[in-house]
């Protein structure tokens, strides 16, 4: 067996399953946000008109909760949806909520490996869809909606297909000017947007190992937009090592056999890569960044799970640092922790020095939400998922998906820009 | 199960133009309904009848983990969505939440199914029946936990 299929076997008590199988899996760990969260509020709701007893969760220990979407509070209804959230917590005792204001708070697919909050080998569930992030820790980690997500916090088990796994090898180096957003988008550009459609993406090979902690996340949170149930990679030193850091020590790592099976592999050589765009309106329609280079910008968004995390906020300084940007450029750090090491490795005075507005950890304009979503007509490059219309406010703007380095290169110059292009 | 068409001719309609981001906050099913297909087709709330179904492309629903895209389209009146395939997410909350139901069509079906079309549906035995142009195709059958959910309403209403 693989690894998905190891953790799903092991979750649902069986020696063995095989892709297609369908099993009730014990969860770990399940997450909710506050867009999530007063969803399942609802169903919670719901339910209890239909005489379903929901006054206690299963294991209150084992849930946490994010505040990321439309914090810091957007407008009343996000207020509420707020207090909600909070009451909520408060009345299933559940004490891992890491809210906006009081200290450690983020972004919850950066929070759930900063913090640790999910280990490898666990079955880890959560309302959002990019949930995939957290299989870099070698967790089968899987996004679900509000119905799924109450059924777990009441039972303590889901219903999942045991998914097909595609295997990624990605031999040698990425080269310096090249990010693993450019990567996992040149993947996207090649099986499509449902290429990976209820299978799981798994990454392995040389160039996995080469990679950091956050780069691989990067891989993982981008399976959802090929349609992936998940995406692995097999924990190595590097993640047991980052995980020490944080603390975490107590678990069973799993690893898959030799032998296991993979529906189909697909090799990539590192050294080959370029820096790639997505194009509007949808991840699978990449192109070299210098055939793009003609496109004049209105912003640049550095943010978001996928494109926030400190590696990319280092990277943008390599760019930024001593230049000034051309146009309009947020930069919002995943989550507090991230922005602390930022501000003492001194990566937010270069980027205020740059001529950048530098925000609080949020998902923010990635998902059209608040803090700098784009008008009619607006075109933005943009280290974030999703580019679908409407993605990151008006339907007519338009969203380039780029990686750090080449977002921050466009900052500098106002159209798209190869790194390697920069004076 | 009888009601009319709303085609769409797009592969890949996504979480973010069936209910847009800005409405996640929202978990009034009512309001949500207002905003439902908005990113695509504005007008959608306006024609749309209790009881008509979605036909599209491959990958209906991709996107988000929003349960707010089944609910909208749900509480618009929307009974099913006839589509050449899904996104794993938005089928299983259609699914589990009992809101609607998704069903996988062949190529061939959804070319000859127009804008308009009455349809009777009839999950029992797999079939389409086009009453405007008397026609009958086949759906994909329900897997079967899919079909046993289907069955009993809802995962919360499914013993396992």
């Amino acid at each position: 067996m693989n690894i998905t299929e190891k953790i799903l076997a092991r979750a649902s008590n069986k020696k063995k399953v095989e892709p297609e199988d369908v099993v009730f899996v014990n969860v770990d760990k399940v997450m909710l946000h506050d867009v999530s969260g007063p969803g399942v509020i609802k169903v919670f709701e719901k339910l209890q008109k239909q005489g379903v007893n929901v006054e206690k969760l299963w294991d209150p220990s084992k849930v946490w909760v994010a505040e990321d979407h439309f914090v810091p509070s957007a407008d009343m209804v996000s207020a509420e949806n707020i207090v909600k959230l909070s009451n909520f917590t408060k009345k299933y005792g559940i004490e891992k909520h890491f809210k906006y204001g009081m200290g450690q708070y983020g972004i919850c697919h950066t929070l759930s490996h900063e913090e640790a909050m999910v280990l490898p080998g666990e079955v880890y569930v959560g309302g959002d869809s990019h949930t995939n992030t957290t299989g870099t820790l070698g967790a089968f980690a899987c996004g679900l909606g509000h119905t799924d997500i109450a059924y777990v916090l009441l039972n303590g088990k889901i219903w999942l297909k045991v998914p097909e796994t595609l295997y990624f090898k990605i031999n040698g180096k990425l080269p310096e000017h090249v990010m693993a957003k450019d990567l996992i988008l040149k993947i996207i550009g090649d099986i499509g947007t449902d290429g990976a459609a209820y299978k799981a993406m798994q990454f392995g090979g040389s160039g996995i190992d080469e990679m950091s902690v956050d780069e691989r996340l990067t891989l993982t949170n981008m399976t959802t937009e090929a349609g992936a149930k998940n995406g692995i990679i097999e924990p190595d030193q590097k993640i047991m090592d980052y995980l020490a850091e944080r603390g975490a020590t107590d678990f069973s790592a799993v690893k898959g056999d030799a032998d296991a099976n993979y529906a189909k592999t697909f090799e990539y050589e590192a050294s080959e890569m370029e820096p790639i765009v997505a194009k509007p309106f949808s991840p699978e329609n990449v192109s070299v960044v210098r055939e793009t280079s003609s496109i004049d910008l209105d912003k640049a968004y550095i943010g978001s799970c996928t494109g926030a995390k400190l590696d990319d906020l280092k990277a943008v300084a390599r760019i930024l640092k001593g230049r000034k940007v051309k146009i309009r450029t947020e930069i919002l750090p995943a989550a507090i922790s991230i922005y602390k090491k930022a501000l003492e490795n001194g990566l937010i005075k270069i980027f205020l020095d740059a001529g950048v507005t530098v925000g609080p950890p949020t998902c923010g304009a990635c998902c059209g939400a608040h803090m700098g979503v784009l008008a009619k007509d607006e075109i933005c490059v943009s280290t974030t998922n999703r580019n679908f219309p409407g993605r990151m406010g008006h339907v007519d703007s338009q969203t380039y998906l780029a990686s750090p380095l080449v977002v921050a290169a466009s900052a500098v110059t106002g159209k798209l820009t190869d790194p390697r292009d920069l004076n | 199960m009888i009601g009319n068409v709303i085609k769409y001719e797009k592969d890949n309609i996504d979480t973010d133009v069936i209910i847009p981001g800005t409405y996640l906050k929202i978990h009034d099913y009512a309001e949500l309904a207002t905003h439902a297909m908005e990113g695509l087709d504005p007008d959608f709330h306006k024609k749309v009848k209790e009881g008509d179904f979605i036909l599209a492309g491959k990958n209906f629903g991709c996107g988000s983990s929003r349960e707010h895209a089944p609910i909208a389209l749900a509480h618009s009146g929307i009974k099913a969505v006839l589509a050449l395939s899904f996104a794993r997410i938005f089928y299983r909350n259609a699914v589990d939440g009992a809101f609607l139901l998704p069903i996988e069509i062949n190529e061939d079906a959804y070319k000859d199914i127009s804008n308009g079309d009455e349809l009777e549906i009839n999950i029992d035995n797999i079939e389409i029946i086009n009453l405007t142009k008397n026609k009958n195709y086949q759906m994909k059958p329900f897997s079967e936990i899919i079909g046993k959910i289907i069955a009993a309403g809802g995962l919360f209403k499914f013993q396992p």
